[in-house]
């Protein structure tokens, strides 16, 4: 099956994210017992839905060679923006109404206002030159401020809606349909057509381009200014869209949703070999990635493993991913070399 | 394989290796090579790109280590494990890539690592400084020691790291991995002046070059490698250019000569440049109304030295410099030039001077780079159609002769004149008019150098015109039907047929410089 030893080296250091899950999923279900319920499971695709559409907004960014530290406060920020329209409606102070909207409305205008943070951190980034880093943590701040200036700080706790002003139904996104909970549903839907996008696309082979070589990129006739506003836009819609459905889930929007959640996001992508350093990435790794760190953490749970010592674990596990990361790269450059050194015999 | 030279009075060898060997899994790169580093002589290693000459100067700088053979220095057999050993017995080296801190002073650069104390843990800075100063005057280059590197030229850069292989006083061979290739003329010469005042102490010199006339002109000895084995080691003196290039390629090989006997009068003008001025920062111009025509099926060369103003042309014309003045007429019409993306669409392509940061993404595979530039034209709605990609791609791919077994693999898994190849490819699959090529030799061997110049006549012969900008006068004389020359952002002289000759060329390239000094 393998031709020689390195390349079935190679095979299982790419396949290592999956091969860590199912050992996880093996470890926890000796463990406990009810680990492989499937009321567990389900419970798990619910969490995972969470981080899971925040990382593959992330690992777009991350392939352009950037990072979105602005993703936790836009779920957060979101949250708010739907919650506030339900619970309080639009008020227009020059007209002295107040505006209603149905809960696809909501939904749309919500996804917009997600939008707008996104095409901010893109026009900050390529018209200003501004860092990736600076630039989403600029935003993060200022998205975050936005949400507590909604509510001054307080929760809106009254999402049901109200039959008389036709915006009831919110809760559908925490729902479940055939007993898979909507959020894992979305999960899966926006996970297909962003895997789609990036590889049978020239817009997502330009995401490669860029990440790889910027300079390349441009020369060849990428428009990077524009692939790379519209991989923000996108990230930041992920994360409207995990808003949306964190707030239907608790049916309550709080300001304060989504703290450090861009950590989680960062951290499932790196597991699924996105490289840090641009170029390198895949949608399919990313999801693993979020099941990793979500069995991790629900595992954890389920055998009474206290909150502090979850974090330690979940640290030491990132690091050793990069680590090994590190390997498989250095390995694919000598193989790499010794083809080159091959074709050169060959030649001669 | 036999010594050539014969001669009673053989000089001292200061270095011996006896058989070397290095294997690396799968592959050998050097095969029992024999090498002489006489003393005080500039002892040349030549070879094409993959010969072995990094690696055997690698092993005698410690760097890599030898899997068979032995190492002498007098009598004594030695082994390097590391770089400090190497240095703690006389032995520096000067990288092809600089390798300094730009963001550090001259003297921290010169004693990175070598850094005197001043009682426990405090740096002796005024010693690095006097020191410093002390080496750059010997080597006429006094700049201040507190300089940032970055704020140097490349040429400068390169005396810094030549002068951190001096402070050593103990130094007995200095090798220099092309230290040529990003210097102009006037301080390729001043090097050279170093180079003889440094053997002339005694110092010996290992010098690796793909310039064959600098190798005549600072050369005593010349040892050429193939594959990994030594071919054959001469004297200078007993030996010419024809006899280098022979040994290297194996065969005779010259580059391809383009027909003569057009009358390009009659050829319609694809390209017209009217007064192209662009302004330099803080005054004075790159370039300064620059004028030409290119003709239907041209190969026009632009020659001069670095820092003449030819890739600012280029720059221009694909809208990477918006600053710019001047018409440019496309098949007699009027365009304005407002993105490269556009210029793509206009029918111009550009093969940018530096393969690995503008031409190549290396994180992406061999096809992929490829259809890079072009992929807008595979798709449907969004989508790619794969197979009109993969159709494209292997069209290419044989149409101008890369040797991959497969397109899937990572682009640096080919040799540098392939990666050339696909840099090259990948603007022809956008279906070019106009093909701009900036120095689309640099760092190739002589073999795929041949190849780049036969794809650049076909397509001239199929009816693209080419602009090509070369640094080296065999080059751009045998491959352009017309040249012209700047210097100083100025056109100096335009030459086609028997006008072309190296002295006209050289001339020509210093003028730019007197005009502005009469203003």
């Amino acid at each position: 099956m393998f031709k020689d030893k390195s390349s079935m080296m190679m095979t299982l250091l790419k396949g290592r994210t999956l091969i860590v899950l199912v050992l996880l999923l093996i470890f926890f279900s000796f463990a406990n017992d009810n680990f492989l319920s499937t009321n567990t499971l389900l419970l798990l695709a619910k969490h995972v839905a969470l981080y899971g559409i925040l990382a593959i907004g992330m690992t777009y960014v991350i392939i352009t060679g950037g990072i979105d530290l602005s993703v936790g406060a836009v779920v957060g920020l979101a949250g708010m923006i739907a919650g506030g329209m339900i619970q309080n409606g639009l008020t227009l102070e020059f007209a002295g109404v107040t505006l209603y909207f149905s809960v696809p409305l909501v939904v749309i205008l919500t996804v917009f206002v997600g939008a707008f943070i996104g095409w901010l951190n893109g026009i900050i980034i390529t018209k200003f030159g501004v860092a990736p880093f600076i630039a989403t943590l600029g935003t993060m701040y200022i998205a975050r401020g936005w949400a507590m200036l909604h509510s001054s700080g307080a929760t809106y706790s009254s999402l049901a809606g109200n039959e008389a002003l036709g915006n009831t139904g919110f809760g559908f996104f925490g729902s479940r349909i055939a007993e898979i909970p909507v959020g894992a549903l979305i999960l899966v839907v926006i996970a297909i057509v962003a895997h789609i996008l990036l590889k049978k696309t020239v817009f997502g082979w330009h995401i490669f381009a860029i990440g790889g070589n910027e300079k390349a990129a441009r020369l060849s006739g990428v428009k990077v200014d524009k692939v790379k506003i519209l991989v923000y836009i996108f990230s930041a819609v992920c994360a409207a869209i995990v808003g949306l459905i964190t707030a239907s889930q608790l049916e309550a929007a709080h300001p304060a949703t989504g703290e450090t959640w861009e950590m989680n996001a960062i951290a499932a992508a790196v597991l699924g070999g996105t490289s840090m350093a641009g170029g390198i990435g895949t949608i399919g790794g990313t999801i693993v990635g979020a099941f990793v760190i979500g069995v991790i953490s629900d595992g954890m749970v389920m055998c009474g493993v206290s909150e502090f010592w979850q974090m330690i674990i979940k640290g030491l596990v990132i690091i050793l991913a990069v680590i090994i990361d590190q390997f498989q790269r250095n390995m694919e450059a000598k193989m790499a070399l010794q083809a080159r050194n091959e074709s050169k015999d060959a030649e001669s | 394989m036999a010594e050539t030279t014969t001669n009673g009075a053989s000089p001292e060898v200061c270095l011996h290796a006896e058989k070397i060997s290095k294997i690396y899994p799968g592959t050998k790169a050097l095969d029992e090579v024999s090498f002489n580093v006489y003393k005080g002589k500039v002892n040349v290693l030549i070879g094409e790109n993959g010969a072995g000459k990094s690696t055997l100067m690698k092993i005698i700088a410690g760097i890599e280590q030898e899997s068979e053979g032995e190492l002498f220095m007098g009598k004594e057999k030695v082994h390097f494990d590391d770089v400090t050993q190497a240095r703690d017995h006389g032995i520096g080296i000067i990288h092809q890539e600089l390798n300094l801190f730009p963001n550090l002073a001259v003297y921290q650069n010169i004693f990175m690592a070598k850094e005197h104390k001043k009682g426990a843990v405090g740096i002796d800075n005024e010693y690095h400084i006097r020191e410093t100063k002390r080496i750059m005057e010997k080597l006429q280059h006094p700049i201040n020691p507190y300089t940032i590197v970055g704020d140097l030229r490349v040429g400068q850069q390169q005396m810094i790291e030549i002068a951190r292989n001096l402070i050593q006083d103990d130094l007995k061979i200095l090798i220099m991995d092309e230290p040529t290739s990003s210097l102009s003329e006037q301080e390729v010469q001043v090097l050279f002046k170093i180079m003889r005042e440094l053997t002339a102490e005694g110092i010996s010199i290992v010098y690796i070059s793909h310039r064959l006339e600098e190798i005549m002109q600072i050369g005593d000895y010349v040892t050429v490698l193939r594959d990994g084995k030594l071919v054959d080691s001469a004297a200078v003196k007993d030996i010419d250019i024809s006899w280098i290039v022979q040994k290297m390629v194996g065969q005779g090989k010259s580059y391809p000569k383009r027909k003569e006997n057009i009358d390009w009068s009659t050829r319609p003008t694809v390209l017209e440049v009217k007064d192209l001025s662009l302004p330099k920062k803080g005054g004075g111009w790159l370039l300064n109304k620059v004028s030409f025509q290119l003709k239907k099926g041209e190969i026009l060369g632009i020659y001069g030295l670095m820092g003449a103003g030819r890739t600012e042309i280029f720059e221009s014309i694909m809208g990477l410099r918006p600053e710019h003045t001047g018409q440019v007429l496309l098949n007699g019409e009027l365009i304005k030039i407002n993105s490269i993306t556009e210029q793509i669409d206009r029918g111009f392509a550009l093969i940018p001077e530096d393969r690995q940061r503008e031409g190549l993404v290396q994180t992406m595979n061999i096809g992929k780079n490829l259809s890079l530039s072009s992929l807008k034209r595979y798709a449907k709605s969004i989508f790619l159609k794969e197979s009109a990609e993969e159709k494209a791609i292997d069209d290419t791919i044989r149409d101008i002769h890369i040797k991959v077994s497969d397109k899937k693999l990572p682009i640096l898994s080919l040799s540098g004149g392939n990666q050339q190849k696909v840099v090259i490819g990948k603007g022809i699959m956008t279906n070019p008019k106009i093909l701009l090529l900036d120095e689309p030799s640099r760092g190739i061997d002589i073999g795929a150098k041949t190849d780049v110049f036969e794809i650049m006549n076909q397509f001239a012969d199929s009816g693209l015109s080419l602009l090509v900008i070369s640094s080296e006068l065999e080059e751009i004389k045998s491959i352009a039907d017309r040249i012209i020359v700047l210097s100083n952002g100025i056109k100096t002289a335009e030459l086609s047929g028997d006008e072309i000759t190296e002295d006209r060329l050289v001339m020509a390239s210093y003028e730019g410089h007197n005009t502005v000094k009469k203003d």
